[in-house]
């Protein structure tokens, strides 16, 4: 065990309690181990066999997906469906416009949020609560509810079958999320950070900027994230504000997928499938660079306020 | 425009009667080409630069290609311009966006592609093309010019048209010493439990019968194809709620002490896509389901080895099937009504529904187009009992702009059934419902 | 509670000290929230009050009528709505399950990711996948993953001996919710742990350090360090969790359509507002939802005690 509690056992020779007895036990510490190992692989087999499908069905010819006994292992795996996918210029316009929209959504988001995070978190004045749940309240809506009258405001400033639409409809999915984040982080911080950014000399803007700012920089990038799969993965206002393929974003153009002749009921899972895999294998590659640079962040730039 | 309409009807039957001779004209899915467009210039002079938008297919496919190829013949020939604007893909958005536009009385849809059951709702929308196309509507399907007519007004025209049929597996019907495919319900279901029972033990997922179950949409078209064929009436008759009746009640309980036993129990969950991929993967002796699955099937193992006819009846009723499929109409705000009637006359018309029945394996909705040789090559299933069976529809034009919900009530209830309640406790419920929908 | 919070002498020092520098606080303060609050408030104004009002009138999607004020008929009606009432049952019921599943799971995960175990850089890619996945995709995969004939979890369950037979998960009501409620916790589970692994990773190591030298043990620490620092992110964790899953509607639908056993809050909204096109009577059962969800944000709020002062 580790050096802290080798030193406690010898400075404290009182009789030993039966859960420590039991702690030190090996059988138990070989029991505690493999539990937790079980665990952890049980988390692993939930989380991603369901990726393991995709990837599959991906690489499996589209007649062969529906084949029982069920296959596990693409008997003549093939790149059809990715070909498919890419041939048609609508999905990688669909890609773009995914990106687009995500993107602005989220850095408009982090930008605002920040702001108002600061003063929700840091400040104390009055209203500040309301403030909080008002915004909130603001989000709580089914979104079937509020899609009639977006829509009709939406015709109103011509935004209709833009990605302006988008945008501006995700405002109330995605910024209440992000204030609420960044201001329990912001909340968590040590208090007397801007006093001693103040004796330093410090203008409020300097002491956001440069001092509080990156000290929830974890936050920053989680809920960077948060908000860009949320964008991304928006599926209804999509639907509803745009018109024309060109437009589409990923979830919409996935779902439109149509094979073959004639086919209003078909669904080419294979396409689906792969169309999938493009989308989804960026997104964690980047969200995995991202990660790596928070916590390389962290532990360089020290919390030691 | 009665004369302009007889002589495009002439020519366009005479178009269709070319096509049958079946030489000169191409007649595979690459080479054939949108017809030329009868009386075009007369409709030229008279509607020549005008524009009008049209709301067709979804954007995506074979289907977008048709409607562009048909809008650029159409475009050419009469000097009209046509904006196409493909409907979004999912049926509720498509349906909002049409409402939506009626309900602002905006002229920026004149043409637009109708489901089915949308005509009943949108009729005071639409324009009554009656007069202009009566005598073209002659030559489609009754049962569907009928469930486009509303009160006296003809607001649309059939396009095209799918029915539900049965298919089956023809080297187990051999197997089991079956000569033909069932033509009763109760002999389906004999049939279905003797081969099940025989085919279970070299495949324990092997079922007997499998549809569309789910509560949706597709469950109210399954059901009046039960009903509609025992006898049972078609949910709604003549403006009169006849669904709680003791014919009813009896098909629907034999449906539901089906699952479970032949049926799996999962059909309660199963769409279209779903009953198909279990008759694909060769786990099913029976399907009900439209025609698409009928060339779907010919990538997957049963391939070559089921054939398909028309659903089965009980006693003397026949043997029905509900129609699916799509209509053309004109809004009452459009500026160009003239110049959309003849467009929709014109996509209407059998030379039309032979094109596109052969580039796009659409179902034709007139019966004649159907027997073409070329138009049976490229949609095998229009066998002529299939061609010719009886259409019913859903109670759209009793039910107007409340089908959605009615529609629902029907598939909730019917859903209830099939997971085991009776149906003598769930019809009196549905029929009170109903009624309170049906406008006197 | 933080580890450096100000006492109440210092505070009342403070407010007697600098009243201007407090104004000029505020005006700082209001000045940096008002662009969120603007952009909030523009677009969501019109839509939330329209809504509102919508719940008084009998509006309807194709309107041949006028519409009309009935006043509170609508929330009259609802009262005595079954199938509202069902719903909201079935709404908690899974709000309950998932959100437990998923606070236990993330806090796990952020854990397991945020210590020098082995294979947290694995664990750490893993996370993400499940919530990458777009939700359009991932309802209907796992429609198809259990299906009873050719999906997956029944054909490994019967071929591993767990089960005996080919269950229809979805199809019976006794499993339908539980199958449901599986496929959210995977979905979202990854929301949660990453909002607590952010929130772990701002908690100074040195806190540990200290404890370690003073002979706690890693359970002590975990609770008496780790989980109240953790407070203000399982707040936010919990609250939207629990406002998305009372919210729930793309996965009950693929899944059930609109059978009526398993209709949740925003089906029935929905069918309300779009099947039956009845859209005042739609927007009265969506006050209705969102007087409920502020209910639980009042409970969570409560008993988590926001740092307020």
């Amino acid at each position: 065990m580790s050096v802290v509690a080798e030193r406690k056992a010898k400075v404290q020779p009182r009789p030993v309690s039966w859960r420590r007895a039991a702690r030190r036990n090996p059988v138990w510490r070989v029991v505690k181990r493999v539990g937790f190992y079980l665990l952890v692989a049980a988390i692993f087999v939930y989380a991603l066999f369901p990726f393991y499908w995709v990837i599959r069905s991906a690489f499996t010819p589209e007649a062969d997906l529906f084949v029982t006994p069920v296959r596990y292992i693409p008997v003549h795996p093939t790149f059809e469906n990715f070909r498919l996918v890419l041939s048609s210029g609508d999905f990688q316009k669909a890609l773009l416009n995914s990106t687009i929209v995500a993107g602005s959504v989220t850095l408009v988001a982090l930008a605002l949020g920040s702001f108002a995070s600061y003063a929700l978190g840091r400040i104390r004045f009055r209203g500040r609560s309301l403030m909080l749940y008002l915004m909130l309240s603001m989000t709580i809506f089914p979104q079937i509810a509020i899609l009639g009258a977006l829509y009709t405001m939406i015709n109103r400033f011509h935004f209709y079958n833009s990605l302006r639409a988008l945008v501006l409809s995700y405002m109330i999915l995605v910024i209440p999320l992000t204030v609420w984040v960044l201001t329990s982080f912001m909340r968590a911080l040590p208090r007397d950070l801007e006093e001693a950014a103040y004796i330093d000399g410090a203008s409020p803007f300097q002491t956001f900027y440069r001092v509080v700012l990156p000290l929830v920089a974890p936050a920053l990038v989680t809920t960077g994230m948060l908000a860009f799969i949320a964008a991304w993965n928006e599926f209804l206002f999509a639907l509803s504000f745009t018109e024309t393929p060109d437009k589409h974003t990923v979830p919409v153009a996935i779902t439109s997928f149509t094979s073959g002749v004639g086919g209003t009921f078909q669904y080419p899972w294979g396409e689906v499938m792969a169309a999938t895999l493009i989308v989804t294998v960026p997104l964690i590659a980047l969200t995995l660079i991202l990660q790596r640079r928070i916590v390389a962040g962290l532990t360089a730039g020290a919390v030691k306020g | 425009m009665g004369l302009t309409g007889a002589l495009a009807l002439v020519v366009s039957l005479a178009i269709a009667g070319a096509g049958s001779a079946g030489t000169a004209e191409p007649s595979t899915p690459a080479a054939v080409k949108p017809p030329p467009v009868a009386g075009a210039a007369a409709i030229k002079a008279k509607y020549g630069g005008q524009s009008i938008t049209f709301v067709g297919d979804g954007a995506v496919g074979n289907s977008h290609v048709r409607d562009q190829n048909l809008v650029a013949q159409f475009s050419k020939q009469t000097g009209i311009k046509i904006k196409l604007v493909p409907h979004p893909a999912d049926s509720s958005a498509a349906y909002s966006q049409l409402a939506r536009n009626f309900s602002a009385h905006s002229s920026s849809i004149d043409v637009m592609m109708m489901d089915v059951v949308w005509p009943g709702a949108f009729a005071p929308y639409l324009v009554n093309l009656k007069p202009a196309l009566g005598q073209q509507a002659k030559l489609h399907a009754a049962g569907i010019v009928l469930n486009d007519t509303v009160k006296g007004k003809l607001v649309a025209m059939p396009w095209f048209g799918d029915f539900g049929i049965l298919y089956y597996r023809t080297d187990l019907l051999k197997k089991y010493g079956y000569s033909k495919p069932p033509t009763s319900w109760a002999q389906l279901g004999a049939m279905a439990k003797k081969i099940q029972d025989g085919e279970k033990a070299s495949n324990p997922s092997f079922v007997g019968y499998v549809y569309q179950g789910n509560a949706y949409e597709g469950l109210t078209c399954d059901s009046l194809e039960w009903l509609a064929s025992s006898g049972g009436g078609q949910f709604i008759d003549n403006g009169k709620v006849t669904i709680n009746n003791p014919k009813a009640a009896a098909i629907l309980n034999l449906q539901r002490s089906w699952v479970g036993n032949i049926v799996p129990s999962a059909v309660t969950t199963y769409q279209e896509e779903d009953a198909r991929n279990a008759f694909d993967s060769g786990n099913a002796a029976f399907m009900r389901n439209w025609p698409y699955a009928y060339s779907a099937s010919q990538t997957t193992p049963v391939k070559g080895k089921f054939a398909v006819t028309v659903l089965p009846h009980t006693g003397k009723s026949p043997s029905v099937g509900t129609v699916g499929g799509w209509q053309l109409g004109v809004s009452k705000y459009s500026k160009h009504v003239g110049a959309a009637t003849e467009f929709v006359r014109w996509m209407t018309s059998p030379a039309v529904e032979r094109y596109d029945a052969i580039f796009n394996a659409n179902v034709p909705t007139i019966p004649a187009v159907a027997t073409i040789p070329a138009v049976v090559k490229a949609n095998p299933y229009l066998i002529p009992s299939i061609a010719k069976v009886t259409r019913v529809t859903r109670p759209a034009r009793y039910l107007g702009p409340h089908y959605a919900q009615g529609s629902q009530d029907i598939y909730q209830g019917i859903n209830q059934i099939l997971n085991g309640k009776s149906a003598q406790s769930v019809l009196p419920t549905i029929a009170s419902e109903l009624n309170k929908l049906v406008k006197p | 509670m933080s580890a450096s919070e100000a006492t109440a002498p210092r505070r009342r020092v403070r407010r007697k000290r600098s009243s201007g520098l407090q104004r000029k606080q505020t005006r700082l303060a209001w000045l940096m929230l008002t662009p969120a609050l603007l952009v909030v408030a523009f677009v969501a104004f019109y839509p939330l009050g329209q809504t509102i009002y919508q719940s008084f009138t009998d509006q309807q999607f194709l309107a041949f009528e006028p519409t009309k004020w009935v006043g509170l008929a609508n929330y009259r009606r609802l009262i005595h709505d079954d199938a509202f009432r069902h719903s909201i049952t079935v709404t908690v019921k899974f709000t309950l399950i998932t959100v437990s599943f998923e606070f236990v799971l993330g806090l796990i995960i952020a854990l397991v990711v945020n210590s020098s175990f082995k294979g947290r850089g694995v664990m750490r890619a893993v996370m993400l996948v499940p919530w990458a996945i777009p939700t359009v995709v991932s309802a209907q995969m796992w429609k198809w993953m259990y299906d009873p004939i050719f999906g997956p979890i029944d054909d490994a369950g019967v071929r591993l001996h767990i089960l005996s037979h080919p269950v229809a998960w979805i199809a019976q009501s006794n499993t339908a919710l539980w199958a449901v409620s599986a496929v959210d916790i995977w979905k979202t589970t990854p929301f949660v742990a990453l909002l607590l692994l952010a929130g772990l990773q701002v908690i100074p190591h040195d806190l540990y350090e200290a404890a370690g030298v003073d002979g706690a043990s890693k359970m002590h620490q975990f609770w008496r360090i780790t989980l109240p620092l953790l407070r203000p992110a399982i707040l936010v964790a919990l609250i939207f969790r629990t406002l998305d899953a009372l919210r729930v509607f793309d996965i009950f639908y693929v899944f059930f359509g609109s059978r009526s056993d398993t209709q949740t809050m925003s089906i029935v909204a929905q069918n309300t507002i779009v099947t039956e096109g009845n859209v005042g009577y739609g927007a009265a059962i969506s006050v209705a939802i969102f007087l409920i969800i502020g209910i639980f944000v009042v409970i969570y709020t409560t008993f988590l005690r926001v740092q307020e002062q």
